[in-house]
């Protein structure tokens, strides 16, 4: 559970970025992300572009490019399907060095790959700059039901909670000669799963009635001041910018 | 009680007032068979008991998680459902492993969260997280993450999550468990600084006689014993018979 504390997406810092309001930040990283998948996938520069912005954004909040990228990893599967779609996809075949591809499968691929690459890296920053827990005061600030924000609060706090104990039951099993690379001791990893749930699920309820008794009844507690008009000005700047770049894209 | 309200307008109401308090959970099982247990302001009580005896059940009826048939009341305030608010105010439970109860970035956050659910705001809330923490003798430790704290340290913090909400009676559930004996002796020492009414419940019978002088020992869902401490823990054939015992090399002189 105490591995929940800090977040694996979550840089801390005091930069700017960081000390804006989430919910500036979250309306900020929703339009950036419609901005870039609004583009025409042959706007070649205007990506190019977006990636400036986004660069400017990181040089501010003070991460480094490798922490990104490691992160980045996550849209792994989403490539290597961008770069099958050239060989299976139909068409107007075109010469990339000296193969013979599909033009609308690769005009496809570079579609996904760039929007996603870039919409991947917005979520990132967001992420990155703000904590978990910001992030729901801010969707509260936002107006988003309170169902909604409570199953998110919940979320967050089971997904940290089973993997805790997911590492736990590991370390228990290994220590007991378990080798989960041996595909024939997967069952017992199958089994430990089960016994998984119903652990996760009775410390989600300790914690939870631990929070019932401080007085919690289903909103975090919300300390920030509401966002002035300048922390949105500063804070839309990079969706404007990416919105003029939209706008010259689809120029005629 | 034909003098009930003569004493009641003569004398605060204790801290704690159970009456005739039984519980069955859903299963049928019958925890708890009518236990009565006052507790007056100031006092530092010890809930004794096995396994299996009631102990947490009990707990979780000081704050109305749980409600069975009787009475129970914090500070004259009746454990009921319109009054669930305030009665978890005014009743601090600081639950067994901190790490249930620690869920915030920052110490400080953490510390913030039971008040702020109460109400508190602003400059009134950072004075409250900055007092608690003082008395927990963690105030250097504020912005830390509570991930990054010994046990001890974490168990203080605990205590300071529910010390913030400034309650009536502090309710404790196996403080020193997992701690190490350093660690058991300095949240010991806090907990005799802070000069709340507190109920301790535990197994670790030396904790108890340190810092309760009064005990209760609860059995198969009924108080059985309810005498000093120090008498109690003497009673050999009382402690055999309910499974408790001294650890080794432990002598009452």
């Amino acid at each position: 559970m105490s591995a929940g504390h800090s977040h694996p997406l979550h840089r801390p810092g005091d930069t700017p970025v960081h000390r804006l309001p989430a919910q500036v930040k979250i309306v900020a990283a929703i339009a950036t992300a419609l901005c870039v998948v609004s583009t025409p996938r042959d706007q070649y520069w205007a990506f190019g572009l977006y990636l400036v912005l986004l660069s400017a954004i990181w040089v501010v909040a003070r991460i480094p490019p490798g922490w990104l990228a490691k992160r980045a990893l996550i849209e792994a599967p989403f490539v290597v399907l961008t770069f099958v779609l050239p060989f299976i996809a139909g068409g107007p075949e075109v010469h990339v060095l000296g193969v013979a591809v599909s033009e609308h499968g690769l005009l496809t691929g570079w579609n996904i790959l760039v929007k996603g690459t870039l919409g991947v890296l917005t979520s990132l920053t967001l992420a990155a700059t703000t904590s978990p827990g910001e992030l729901i005061v801010g969707l509260q600030r936002l107006r988003v039901p309170t169902m909604v924000v409570t199953i998110a609060t919940l979320m967050l706090r089971y997904l940290e909670v089973i993997a805790a104990e997911a590492r736990r039951m590991r370390l228990a099993r290994i220590s007991r000669g378990h080798d989960p690379r041996f595909l024939w001791q997967a069952g017992a990893t199958a089994r430990g799963v089960g016994t998984l749930f119903i652990r996760s699920y009775e410390r989600g309820e300790r914690v939870h009635l631990a929070m019932v008794s401080r007085g919690w009844v289903g909103a975090m507690p919300d300390h920030s001041t509401p966002a002035r008009g300048i922390a949105w000005l500063s804070g839309l700047a990079l969706p404007g910018l990416a919105a003029v770049v939209l706008g010259v894209a689809l120029w005629p | 009680m034909p003098h009930a309200v003569e004493i009641d307008t003569a004398t605060p109401p204790p801290a704690l007032k159970v009456e005739r308090l039984a519980f069955a959970y859903p299963d049928g099982h019958q925890a708890l068979y009518g236990v009565d247990l006052q507790v007056a302001a100031g006092e530092r009580v010890a809930v004794l008991g096995p396994n299996g005896a009631g102990k947490t059940t009990l707990v979780l009826h000081l704050n109305g998680v749980l409600s069975g048939q009787g009475v129970v009341e914090v500070a004259g305030l009746p454990v009921v459902k319109p009054n669930l608010r305030e009665i978890r105010r005014r009743v601090g439970i600081v639950f067994q492993d901190p790490d249930d109860q620690l869920f915030m970035p920052t110490v400080r956050e953490d510390v913030a969260f039971g008040p702020a659910n109460f109400g508190v705001r602003g400059s009134d809330l950072d004075a409250r997280v900055a007092r608690a923490l003082a008395d927990v003798g963690m105030a250097e430790h504020a912005d830390r993450s509570p991930m990054h704290l010994s046990g001890g340290q974490r168990r203080r913090i605990a205590l300071a999550t529910v010390l913030a909400c400034d309650p009536e009676i502090l309710v404790l559930d196996e403080p020193s468990a997992n701690l190490e004996p350093r660690a058991r002796r300095e949240l010991a020492e806090v907990l005799l600084t802070l000069g709340r009414t507190m109920l301790m419940v535990t197994h670790d019978l030396p904790y108890a006689l340190q810092l309760c002088p009064r005990s209760v020992l609860i059995d198969d869902g009924v108080i059985v014993a309810d005498g000093p401490t120090r008498e109690l823990l003497a009673d050999e054939e009382l402690l055999a018979a309910h499974r408790l015992e001294l650890p080794f090399g432990f002598r009452l002189g």
